[in-house]
């Protein structure tokens, strides 16, 4: 495989808290890699330490073969879509995306061909002003502007972050086609249920990778029995569940309840009958397959 | 390509500024309405004073003075009082600012006494006005006197003598103007510029901007260059203003003045700089270019008060302020018509200043993250 970013050890300290511990990891040619973790877990600092926008304390990485050191290489062959969708308020569409284009040294006639089936939807409010765009259009506008210098690597940092979930579909699709095009693209997300589109992902928490695996690989490996649960009376459902023995983690979902348990303990029967005896009624106890977020707080839990 | 790339940058700041319509329309008007309210309103001189007269003695004399009074663009005859209890009315109508009263017998007394007296008598509710009313009387009684002594045997008593140096008719607007430009320039300069700066640092533009080919100091110059421009024609309209519709003198070399004036935009522009490297945010930009900066320029820059007027400590603490030095060498060049050889050590501390900034905020403004 070719691998595109490979970072060893990347340690980063803010005074006394450590953003990043020891982060290595690798990316291949073409792969969409998803970083998945909290706000603050440390996905921005990463970031901006593989785009050379910030330094790291120790520990290096080769983006497209290039060393962190050899800036200019590197921030040459990356695109970055920061936090904030960098965009220019009172410029146009257009005008923001001649201005990305002329400061990296190109133009948009040149490299039309990759941001074309993205850009056609923009091109009918191409005399906006970015500020007024919906948050689904900004997001598209600022992903042209950081593919239109046709950067091997692809950074994009909670890109669906404030965007409507039918654009957050849209755009997924949208980095699903470019990874066709050999794009490597790694993109950062607090949301769990956006783990399934990437190939490969990595939990992030506090500054440490917890797995790195294809999103099908970790829910399958995952050592428990996930258990939902739910009652008419819910907040009483939450100390009563707590007494329940053998209970590895208990967190809210949704409507329910999810208890991971081990998988030799685990009975609905037995459940159901204790939260009778609490006097709970209208139960629902289920077993249920582990989503990435489930993995995500027993691992957290554990570390 | 590199060129075209600064270029691209250029552009976009440009439009930033033009797009930016209130912000604009500030930065030109207020100038304006400060050098129209210090020219016309804000003024310590007077003009068009209604003045009552009570003439007891109706002689030569105090026809002759009255007529000076009235002749002279400052004052206006309102009424002529017959009594001394009329100039209560007189100056509770609020029309009336000064009386004046002649003796009896005035000419007379005058001719063999050699003393006259005249009472001016004014509306002191206003004390400042009151006070310049009284001195313009004066100086007309004075030069009055003058005239009757010439070449007349023991001269008549002169008590006062009223007499301001390059501004002799005390025009506020001749003082005003100088403050005025540095405010504004400091305003478009230091401020405009650092917030510029921050906007981008807080809305994330700056650092997808990092990870351009662009170098640090192209982006400093790309913010620079525009708001030299506009802050330069800022202070050419207000001193167009200034010289034709009040008449301010530039007794000095125009192109000097104009030297000097974008040396002193450099410093702010490089001040600014500094600032915006330092502010995290634009509301902290601003912050500090306000509380650092136009408050000290305004307060201790001898923009209002005189700084030898200040206690000692302020004085040495004014030496640190561009706009001090900047204030003088324009009011030199001007109202006194000073040439190089007056404001060159003056230039040469705001040039020092200049360097420093920009050395410590190139220094600071890199193109990475903390």
């Amino acid at each position: 495989m070719n691998e595109r970013v490979i970072a060893t050890n990347i340690t980063k300290s803010f005074r006394s808290t450590k953003a990043l511990d020891a982060v290595s990891f690798s990316v291949n040619e073409g792969e969409l890699f998803g970083f998945i973790g909290p706000d603050g877990a440390g996905k921005s600092t990463l970031f901006r330490i593989l785009t050379t926008v910030m330094n790291a304390d120790s520990g290096d990485a080769l983006v497209d073969g290039f060393h962190l050191k050899d800036e200019i290489a590197v921030r040459s062959r990356v695109g970055y879509m920061p936090g904030k969708f960098s965009l220019y308020p009172d410029l146009s569409v257009q005008e923001n995306l001649e201005f990305f284009a002329k400061v990296f040294g190109t133009t948009v006639q040149e490299n039309y061909s990759i941001i074309k089936e993205i850009y056609v939807r923009l091109e009918p409010f191409k005399d906006r002003r970015a500020g007024k765009l919906s948050g689904g259009m900004k997001q598209k506008l600022a992903l042209c502007c950081a593919l239109i210098h046709k950067p091997r690597v692809l950074f994009l940092d909670e890109p669906t972050t404030g965007v409507d979930p039918v654009s957050r579909r849209e755009f997924w699709e949208m980095l699903g086609r470019l990874k066709q095009s050999g794009l490597t693209i790694l993109v950062s997300t607090p949301y769990m249920d956006e783990a399934s589109r990437c190939d490969r992902v990595a939990l992030i928490q506090k500054g440490k990778i917890l797995d790195i695996d294809p999103p099908g690989v970790i829910t399958k490996k995952f050592p428990l029995h996930v258990i939902a649960v739910k009652s008419d009376n819910m907040q009483k459902l939450r100390k009563d569940i707590l007494k329940v023995e053998d209970a590895e983690s208990v967190y809210g979902f949704g409507e329910f309840l999810h208890i991971a348990m081990k998988k030799e303990n685990s009975s609905t029967e037995k459940i159901e009958f204790f939260l009778k005896q609490q006097g709970h009624q209208h139960t629902e106890v289920k077993i249920i397959e582990a989503g990435i977020e489930d993995c995500f707080m027993h691992l957290m839990e554990k570390s | 390509m590199n060129r075209r790339r600064f270029f691209g940058f250029l552009q976009k700041e440009f439009r930033h500024i033009f797009r930016d319509r209130r912000t604009m329309l500030i930065l030109f008007g207020m100038p304006i309405v400060q050098i129209l309210l210090f020219g016309f309103a804000i003024t310590n001189e007077i003009k068009n004073v209604n003045v009552a007269v009570l003439d007891k003695a109706h002689d030569d004399v105090s026809h002759d003075i009255t007529n000076r009074i009235l002749s002279s663009e400052y004052f206006h005859l309102y009424q002529n009082l017959n009594s001394e209890k009329e100039i209560e009315t007189a100056f509770q109508s609020g029309k009336v600012k000064v009386v004046v009263v002649f003796e009896n017998n005035l000419a007379k007394n005058i001719y063999s006494k050699n003393i006259g007296n005249i009472q001016i008598i004014s509306d002191a509710t206003d004390p400042n006005t009151a006070n310049t009313i009284v001195a313009y009387t004066r100086a007309i009684l004075l030069n009055y006197q003058q005239d009757l002594n010439k070449g007349s045997k023991p001269p008549a008593i002169i008590q006062t003598e009223v007499r301001m140096w390059f501004n002799e008719e005390l025009k506020g607007v001749y003082l005003f103007v100088p403050g005025v430009m540095t405010i504004i320039m400091m305003l478009v300069s230091a401020m405009m510029t650092s917030i510029s700066l921050a906007r981008e640092k807080e809305t994330g533009t700056l650092e997808a901007l990092m990870v351009s080919p662009l170098k640090s100091w192209q982006v400093i110059l790309g913010k620079v260059i525009p708001y030299l421009v506009l802050s330069f024609s800022i202070t050419l309209v207000t001193l167009g203003l200034s010289m034709f519709v009040f008449h301010v003198p530039i007794r000095g070399n125009i192109f000097l003045l104009l030297g000097e004036v974008l040396l002193f935009v450099i410093t702010a522009l490089s001040f600014g700089i500094l600032i915006s490297s330092i502010a995290p945010n634009q509301m902290a930009a601003m912050l500090i270019s306000m509380m650092g900066l136009m408050l000290p320029t305004i307060i201790l820059s001898g923009y209002i008060f005189p700084i030898d007027n200040m206690p000692v400590p302020l004085q040495v603490i004014s030496n640190i302020i561009p706009a001090r030095w900047f204030i003088s060498m324009l009011r030199d060049i001007m109202l006194k018509g000073a040439g190089w050889s007056v404001v060159w050590k003056d230039t040469c501390v705001l040039a020092f200043m200049a360097v420093v900034f920009l050395f410590l905020a190139s220094r600071r403004f890199k193109m990475k993250l903390r």
